[in-house]
């Protein structure tokens, strides 16, 4: 594995990820992998599936540890901290903002839905609450689109606006660290570019974490790219040069050029 | 190859069809069925309900006397009343259990506790009633002797124990089910924006699963209204309009089960118990259209 970090200007690692090893019983999926990722930078992951990419953002939010066989060695650290000691799991877990895959509207209306994280933190004041909820919506590109029917049910949304809708409810406990996992992948690609671009302005405020089944949606947003293989962390590096005529490894440059395999 | 694909193209519209009529004669049956035993019901009791029967005194009266020489009363008041309030009792009982259990069983326990906890519920529901109603005669009457100092334990509490403690299993594998079947990405979604397991319950589950927990409810209150051996021999069985849990009571379903083994066949009190049945029918009816109509209101409200 190679590293050519450059970016002098914001070299602060928000988290560092230390010779991580997962477990699911005796198969391993993540086979001990080291980087860090920077204050404000978009991250992207790419890699073929199986490679562990959704493991690694468990890991990472701590939701990993609702699937009983797992085991996880080696450190993730956050600002400095190691968050397998973290005593509040649910606070750290509203540090992370995470969006799946599929869109999972909560049975709850737009508004609930956005205003769960909050509830859970405990603000309880409608006032601040109607003030997060259009803000988180607002950043979301959905805001104009449902303002007028905050109280329906978020699952009556189409499938691009309740994407929309997990990314506001992702931002509403206003996280650090946003993680999307191919968030396009049920999405049209017209909502996918809005997406793109509100990911854009959210990188000013937030880390972000994009893993991204489309090569090109990295080479389009991050700052860095990863490339993960079969639980190995195979080079990470600026987008550039992940996408350019000579990155460091060969099956690097097959991925990205769709010759792989 | 092609033959194959011919022959299935041929044998595929008979197997549909036969299926889609037997699926259709089992449909057909079970309604011929329940209006069957409504009308044998009614035509038992009819006679005496329009003819002869002062059914404002049978639904307002607490006067039961069907065997008095010189006066015969059939007022069925404290009937109902019984029922309905042995009911709601072992309702207020039983669905805090139940739900409560079922989330434990569903959300909270291991896999292997929730196994024995499983095997457990089931034992229970397969108690016959009358070991439940002799379990109340015995055990529990001197338990509420001891606990309320009360003269007799015979009671409306006492059925209602018994009656909670038979739909209980109801509720509880219904409820299981109900919540079983909301899909784990809500529970991980939940999660990664900071619920603990219990906000994940009560601001998620609870809301996703109602529709499945009222039927859970409602089927537990069914149980608790038809039950008829247990109320028997644990409430007293004494026409009573109840001051309170520690008054005894008597049920419809106990007196049909009482009295129409001593009744002559076409007898006015033969007849007046046959109405008790129709008016059970009806109580039941009106229930799970309530309960209907109840689910159809939530689904339009989501
Ligand atoms: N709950 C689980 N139990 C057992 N094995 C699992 C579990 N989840 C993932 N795995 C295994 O871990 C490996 C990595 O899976 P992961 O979901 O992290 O891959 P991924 O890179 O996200 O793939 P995709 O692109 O398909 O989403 C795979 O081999 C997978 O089979
Ligand atoms: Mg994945």
């Amino acid at each position: 594995m190679k590293t050519n970090s450059q970016n002098g200007s914001q070299m602060t690692p928000i988290i560092e990820v230390t010779d991580l090893r997962v477990h699911y019983g005796d198969k391993l999926a993540l086979k001990g992998v080291s980087f860090d990722v920077y204050q404000n930078e978009i991250l992207g992951i790419i890699g073929p599936a199986q490679s562990g990419k959704t493991t690694l953002l468990k890991v990472i939010n701590r939701t990993l540890e609702f699937t009983p066989d797992a085991t996880i060695e080696g450190s993730v650290k956050l600002d400095g901290e190691d968050i397998s000691t973290i005593s509040d799991v649910y606070g750290l877990r509203r540090r992370i903002g995470m969006v799946q895959p599929l869109p999972v509207g909560l049975p709850l209306s737009i508004y609930d839905n956005v205003a769960f994280a909050p509830r859970t933190a405990g603000i309880r004041s409608k006032s601040e609450l109607d003030v997060i909820v259009e803000r988180c919506l607002q950043q979301a590109a959905l805001w104009e689109e449902v303002k007028e029917r905050l109280n329906t049910l978020g699952t009556q949304l189409s499938g691009g606006q309740q994407q929309r809708l997990t990314i506001a409810r992702a931002l509403s406990h206003q996280p650090e660290i946003l993680c999307l996992d191919e968030f396009s992948i049920a999405v049209d690609p017209v909502t996918t570019m809005r997406i793109e671009e509100v990911l854009k302005t959210l990188r000013t405020e937030m880390t972000i974490l994009l893993v991204t089944n489309l090569v090109q949606q990295a080479k389009r947003l991050a700052n860095r790219t990863a490339f993960f293989l079969n639980g190995d962390l195979i080079e990470i590096d600026t987008t550039d040069i992940i996408f350019s005529e000579n990155p460091a490894e060969q099956a690097t440059y097959d991925y990205v050029n769709g010759t792989f395999g | 190859m092609n033959i194959l694909r011919k022959k299935s193209a041929a044998n595929l519209p008979f197997s549909e069809t036969a299926i889609e009529l037997f699926i259709r004669l089992c449909g057909i049956s079970s309604i011929i069925f329940v209006f069957g035993i409504f009308f044998f019901v009614f035509r038992e009791g009819a006679g005496f309900l329009f003819n002869g029967l002062d059914l404002g005194q049978f639904l307002t009266s607490v006067e039961w006397q069907p065997t008095s020489l010189n006066n015969k009363r059939y007022g069925a008041f404290a009937l109902i009343v019984g029922t309905f309030s042995v009911t709601i009792l072992a309702m207020c009982i039983a669905v805090p259990f139940g739900l409560g259990a079922a989330i434990f069983v569903s959300e909270f326990c291991s896999p292997k506790l929730r196994e024995t906890f499983k095997i457990i519920i089931e034992l229970l529901a397969a108690i016959p009633s009358v070991v439940w109603g002799f379990i109340g005669l015995t055990l529990m009457n001197q338990l509420i002797i001891a606990v309320f100092n009360a003269p007799i334990g015979l009671t409306m509490l006492n059925g209602s124990i018994m009656l909670a403690l038979m739909s209980v299993p109801i509720i509880v594998s219904i409820a299981e089910d109900a919540l079983k079947a909301v899909p784990d990405s809500y529970r991980e979604a939940a999660e990664a924006l900071g619920a603990t397991r219990w906000q994940v319950v009560y601001r998620v589950l609870l809301p996703a699963a109602k529709n499945g927990l009222l039927a859970a409810v409602l089927l537990g209150a069914a149980r608790s209204i038809g039950e008829t051996m247990a109320v028997l021999m644990a409430t007293g069985h004494s026409v009573n309009i109840p001051s309170g849990p520690l008054s005894w009571i008597r049920t419809l379903t106990a007196t049909i089960a009482a009295e129409l083994g001593e009744v002559a066949r076409g007898d006015e009190h033969y007849q007046v118990l046959f109405i008790i049945g129709i008016l059970l029918f009806t109580i039941t009816f009106v229930v799970n259209l309530i309960a209907d109509l109840v689910i159809k209101g939530i689904r339009q409200d989501s």
